[in-house]
């Protein structure tokens, strides 16, 4: 079993290229669902303490979608996809065409999305994380099969904080894998976060021979 | 003469002695704790993510989970002038962020780290005066020093203090 400490540069490096590839995939497929151009940016890993992984997505009470999904079997990890709020909008837009999206904000200013526009967005946690998996279980030669898209409108940190819980008893430092992409024409920027536990990083170097 | 707010991230803890205020932003199912010492208005936050210790794998850090979290603030706070027994303690978070989806046994955390906070709190006989957890949404607090009041903010639900 390893400890994401023990990670040398190659290897961080392959998980990046891992995830990289993976992210090339679901961005092909949003491009193909919303008819635009989708640019990639150079993906970073970042290993920190639980208490300091917070600040990559601009701090503990951004507001964001999470889109999570787990995978269970030989390689458990986690995905977790975040768009910021204000964002949310312009997703919907694409996806809908502009006359179709109006969002409802109740008394605190919380973004209140009907049923329709919270499925479409699990529906593109969905996608994205499905096309992912393919070329990651292509790659590693694995089989990943992923539980249903979870989702939630709030605070970055207290979306963070569930999912980290899964690698929780295991470490005190996540390793974190982060794609950001933009849409053509309209800045729509996508985390994509890979969240391999600890006895995952192994098995998932290992079937790549680094 | 309030100062910037001391703030207490994922997995750690932190005591402060009045006028100081201690923050601690997006709690989802962890739980914030606080106790105060009346008396000496010194106060502390531990910032709990998962239950129970014993599932841990090399526990380096207590304040992660909520059985030797509660322990370590109540030495903490003791090793600084407080007494144990003038203690109380106030809890935030433990929400479920992804209602209604899934039956993933890991995503109802919140609810035993609830559990979990209050059953140590029962153990060492430290009263809890204050809660406003579980739900499905994110919280963030601001415990006073001062007065041992806890501010609870959120976006769906506005701003409570208790």
């Amino acid at each position: 079993m390893k400890d994401y400490l023990e990670l040398n540069e190659l290897q961080l490096d392959a998980l990046k290229e891992i995830s990289n590839i993976g992210v090339g995939n679901a961005a092909t497929s949003l491009s193909m669902l919303i008819g635009r151009k989708i640019q990639l940016e150079v993906p970073k890993a970042t290993l920190a303490p639980f208490s300091k992984i917070v600040e990559i997505i601009g701090g503990a009470e951004k507001e964001v979608a999470g889109g999570y999904l787990y995978v269970n079997g030989d390689i458990p990890l986690g995905i977790l996809f975040f768009i910021p709020r204000e964002q949310i909008p312009r997703l919907l837009d694409l996806l809908f065409g502009k006359m179709q999206t109006k969002i409802d904000y109740d008394k605190q200013g919380g973004l209140q999305l009907n049923e329709m526009q919270e499925s479409a967005l699990k529906e593109i946690v969905n996608i994205l994380a499905g096309s992912y998996l393919n070329s990651l279980g292509i790659f590693t030669k694995q089989v990943f099969i992923p539980s249903v898209p979870a989702l939630s409108v709030d605070m970055a940190g207290a979306i963070l904080g569930q999912v980290l819980q899964s690698i929780g008893n295991e470490t005190d430092y996540a390793l974190i894998i982060e794609n950001v992409f933009c849409a053509e024409g309209e800045q729509i920027n996508g985390y994509f976060f890979l969240i391999p536990e600890p006895e995952t990083l192994d098995l998932l170097l290992k079937s790549i021979g680094v | 003469m309030s100062s910037e707010p001391i703030k207490i991230g994922i997995a750690e803890l932190k005591t402060a002695y009045s006028p100081a205020t201690l923050l601690t932003a997006g709690l989802g199912s962890c739980i914030g704790l606080c106790l105060w010492d009346p008396k000496i208005k010194l106060g502390g936050i531990v910032h709990i993510m998962l239950p129970d210790s014993t599932l841990g794998r090399n526990v380096t850090n207590k304040a992660k989970f909520a059985d030797t979290g509660v322990r370590l603030l109540i030495d903490e706070l003791c090793y600084r002038g407080a007494n144990k027994k003038r203690l109380v303690a106030k809890i935030a978070g433990g929400a479920h962020m992804f209602a209604m989806q899934s039956n993933l046994e890991m995503l109802k955390i919140g609810e035993r780290n609830i559990e979990a906070v209050k059953k140590e709190l029962e153990l060492q006989k430290i009263k809890l005066i204050g809660e406003d957890v579980g739900g499905d949404y994110g919280r963030s607090i601001e415990f006073f020093t001062e007065d041992g009041q806890l501010l609870v903010k959120s976006i769906y639900k506005g701003v409570k203090l208790i």
